[in-house]
């Protein structure tokens, strides 16, 4: 393996293949119908009168 | 009731993403330098530390002077101008560990060999303040009474082996032979030990030939730093050496 | 009324037979292997691990013998939070107070340094300073505050009976001999994962029962999602684990000797080196703690985090760009080029999803920000917060090639750490023991709030000491360093810099010994509210209510 070959697909495929993981990344946090799961979880903390 | 196969595999995923989204980086970075040819650069003269060397070095961990001196001489102006050479991978490839060092509380050793006389060692690890009066650095006068324990030995030259030090069958069979021989010119075996390794220094380090001490070690080890590669045959701008 | 639920099963004296076996077995292993030691410090080291394991059967002995106690059925298990919480505060104060010798050593070296005591000298006592507070301390307060919220979070009490007791055990054990092995010189010389070989098979060992701990207890849990501070501790454990095993490959020279030689040599082990060291700091001292500020401030302020769906991008960004930043430790050194530069553009990039980060904490306080002014603890919460994106954002130009050319080996290094490490790790750790230790001792309130403040300003001044002494030592001797006169000859010897640097030193010196005096005053108002103490105070209220004193 030559740094040149390895460079180059770093530049090209690598940088798509880092872009989608962020893409999915963002899509699971802003999908619509998370948005009920993630504001129960945030009041996880607060709302823990709930005993085992 | 709660479907309990269900939990499990979301923190299995989560486990799993986690190590998958961690593993990209040092794969990527750290993979690549067992494999990419130009990593290390080819040169004349490195050879893998000679017994009393390494015993040397191994005291020079065991003190922690790595927290304060660094061995990496970057190729800055001012620093080539200070310590020599810009520090060349090659020169600590049979480093397990490296000693690169992070922090200079004190100045790079990478290229310290020779520059000072044994004297001059053995009374700055001493006691610093006597030759230079204002350092920090803490004395280390038990080195000079503690014996250098030669049990296992060979044992680390074997281990060094394992981890891809290139030391001969020869070396290995020796080791203990040559440990002594290098701090006692007058030995049978001191020719031996200079031609198992080019240009080690074999003469009594610390000014007491009458005990091989911890003394003796670290000196001699601090006087071979930097000086194996043979710069007259390297050529930084060759394309080989571009990194 | 206590009751236990259909799958906990409760210690029974199986666990009194079970462990009593096991840990004889070991005392009489390390016996053998003290008696059979190539070296003094292995030897040493064998008696203290049969010390620990005898320890050990001792308590379960005593815990066990008459019955189950009382405290394996409780709703949650939080003796062993109790446990990390006690050990917490010991360690942080053992490893402040080296630090401070430390700092002194370098300030007066005619004093402080003792020819023919080589345990005495700076290069042994270093280490013991950086692991005494990052994992003794640091390690302590990421166990006691995860089994605390991952109970809570996940509504189920602590997986594994008595395992998290002998995570918390272990630990301890494995501190010990780390703590004495650098005194007594046995070190791998590897900056943070200093241990030798046989201290990290120990380690993994006890990493591995933490992580099933923590898994087990999400796999109980009675909410269908796992509370993103659980994402961080877990990506805390799961990634240290990786870390920790690559890191410390290594041959022993014996099987019976303490000594071992690194598997990878030179540039490989560098790197390898910095890719642990660096992500020590980013999923140790970062993804851990953070994990502590989501659970922490939305809990002491009553309000849920600003934006959850920001701590999730927040997170994956984070783990993923944090472990390519190792190179930019090794600017214009022997690695190639290509390495230096990625890690320069990751490390620079970082500094979004930290930023992000910080912006989720601060703002969760948004509409509450008047509880600022009344509650101190909350107070030392956010500041940590503020001090997180000092450093982070410090933390990439110092990556820049062309800063890192000046500020690499020098103070400045030191000084970006501690800003780190005493603004953001020691504050949201004092913030959380703070809040830890009324809940679980269950106590109303803490002893005094007015110590608390007199802990966040003593302390508060005494970074500001370090940190700013470290930047002006650290520029100052990188440009000493790098200074040349009329004549085109270097201006200053190596020896003029460290001269220069001396008032330095001491200024560094007197803010570590003021922040240990804010962590002994710590100390002493958490043993009063443990106790059941409280002091009267003008006009003090509740815990989150009472007024602030002059400030």
């Amino acid at each position: 393996m030559t740094y040149q070959v390895a460079s180059e697909f770093a530049r090209s495929w690598g940088l798509v293949f880092l872009m989608v993981m962020f893409g999915c990344a963002c899509a699971y946090a802003l999908w619509p119908s998370n948005k009920r799961t993630f504001d129960h979880a945030a009041r996880l903390p607060i709302d823990e009168e709930g005993q085992p | 009731m709660w479907d309990h196969g269900k939990f499990e595999r979301n923190s299995i995923l989560l486990i799993a993403g986690i190590l998958f989204v961690v593993s990209i980086g040092g794969l990527i970075e750290i993979a690549p330098l067992f494999y990419l040819e130009n990593t290390i650069e080819k040169v004349q003269g490195v050879r893998p530390y000679s017994p009393l060397e390494l015993a040397g070095r191994n005291i020079y961990i065991r003190e922690g002077c790595y927290n304060c001196h660094s061995q990496m001489i970057r190729p800055l102006r001012d620093e080539v101008e200070r310590y020599g050479h810009y520090s060349l991978a090659a020169e600590s490839m049979y480093d397990h560990p490296f000693q690169w060092g992070s922090k200079r509380s004190g100045p790079d050793l990478a290229r310290v060999g020779g520059k000072y006389s044994d004297e001059w060692q053995r009374d700055h690890l001493m006691d610093p303040r006597s030759v230079v009066p204002e350092s920090v650095m803490p004395p280390y006068r038990f080195l000079a009474e503690h014996e250098l324990k030669t049990r296992d030995v060979q044992a680390l030259l074997e281990a060094n082996r394992a981890t891809g030090v290139p030391y001969t069958d020869d070396m290995i069979a020796n080791a203990e032979a040559d440990l002594l021989a290098q701090a006692n010119p007058e030995s049978e075996g001191a020719e031996a030990v200079a031609a198992r390794y080019p240009k080690a220094l074999v003469r009594d380090f610390d000014g007491d030939p009458t005990k091989l001490t911890e003394m003796d070690a670290l000196i001699a080890y601090l006087q071979m730093l930097g000086t194996l590669v043979d710069f007259s045959t390297f050529d930084a701008n060759s394309k080989d050496n571009i990194r | 009324m206590t009751h236990l639920h259909s799958g906990e099963r409760p210690a029974t004296p199986g666990v009194l037979i079970g462990g009593g076996i096991a840990l004889s077995l070991a005392i009489m292993g390390s016996i053998v292997a003290a008696r059979y030691a190539h070296d003094s410090g292995f030897a040493a080291h064998a008696w203290i691990f049969a010390a620990g394991f005898l320890a050990g059967l001792v308590w379960l002995v005593r815990r066990y013998a008459n019955g189950i106690p009382a405290d394996d059925l409780t709703p949650y298990a939080d003796g062993v939070v109790r446990a990390g919480v006690i050990a917490s505060v010991f360690w942080g104060i053992a490893g402040f107070l080296v630090g401070l010798i430390i700092a002194l050593q370098l300030s007066f070296p005619n004093f402080l340094y003792f020819p023919d005591l080589p345990f005495t000298n700076f290069g042994r006592l270093r280490p013991l300073h950086t692991s005494a507070v990052i994992f003794a301390f640091g390690g302590n307060v990421l166990i006691a505050t995860s089994f605390y919220v991952v109970q809570r979070t996940s509504k189920a009490r602590l997986f594994g009976g008595i395992l998290p007791w002998f995570v918390f055990g272990g630990y301890q054990l494995f501190i010990v001999i780390a703590a004495t092995g650098y005194l007594m010189g046995i070190t791998q010389s590897k900056e943070y994962a200093e241990p030798e070989w046989y201290a990290d098979l120990w380690l993994t060992i006890v990493w591995v029962c933490y992580l099933l701990v923590f898994v087990g207890t999400l796999w109980k849990r009675k909410e269908p999602h796992i509370y993103v501070a659980n994402w961080f501790y877990l990506a805390f454990i799961v990634t240290i684990a990786m870390l920790h095993i690559v890191n410390n490959l290594a041959v022993p020279v014996s099987f019976l000797g303490s000594k071992s030689v690194q598997l990878f040599g030179g540039v490989q082990d560098a790197l390898t080196q910095w890719w642990y060291g660096h992500n020590a700091v980013g999923f140790f001292l970062t993804a851990g703690f953070l994990a502590i500020m989501y659970y922490f401030i939305p809990k002491r302020a009553e309000r849920p985090v600003y934006s959850y769906r920001l701590s999730i991008v927040h997170f994956w960004s984070l783990i993923f760009i944090y472990i390519w930043a190792g190179p930019h430790h090794l600017h214009y050194t022997a690695l190639p080029e290509w390495a230096q530069t990625l890690g320069m553009t990751f490390s620079v990039m970082l500094w979004m999803p930290s930023w992000g980060g910080m912006i989720n904490g601060l703002m969760t306080l948004s509409g509450a920000w008047d509880k600022l002014r009344t509650d101190p603890v909350l107070r030392m919460l956010v500041v940590s917060v503020a001090f997180y994106g000092m450093s982070t954002f410090e933390g990439p130009v110092m990556s820049v090639k062309a800063v890192n050319a000046l500020s690499h080996y020098t103070d400045w290094t030191i000084g970006h750490v501690h800003s780190g490490a005493l603004g953001w790790v020691g504050y949201v750790s004092f913030g959380a023991l703070y809040c830890l230790v009324p809940w679980l001792w269950g106590r109303k309130q803490l002893y005094s709030l007015k110590l608390v403040e007199w802990h966040f300003w003593i302390s508060t001044v005494g970074i500001l000491f370090y940190i700013t002494s470290m930047w002006i030592s650290g520029i100052m001797q990188g440009l000493m360093w790098r200074a040349y006169n009329d004549f085109g000859f270097l201006s200053y010897s190596f020896v003029e810099t460290v001269e220069a640097m001396h008032p330095y030193y001491i200024i560094r010196a007197l803010g570590g010994a003021l922040f240990l005096i804010g962590a002994l005053i710590m100390a002493y108002n958490l043993w009063r509210t443990a106790r059941g103490d409280v002091k009267s105070e003008a006009g003090a209220g509740s815990a989150g209510l009472a007024p602030a004193a002059a400030e």
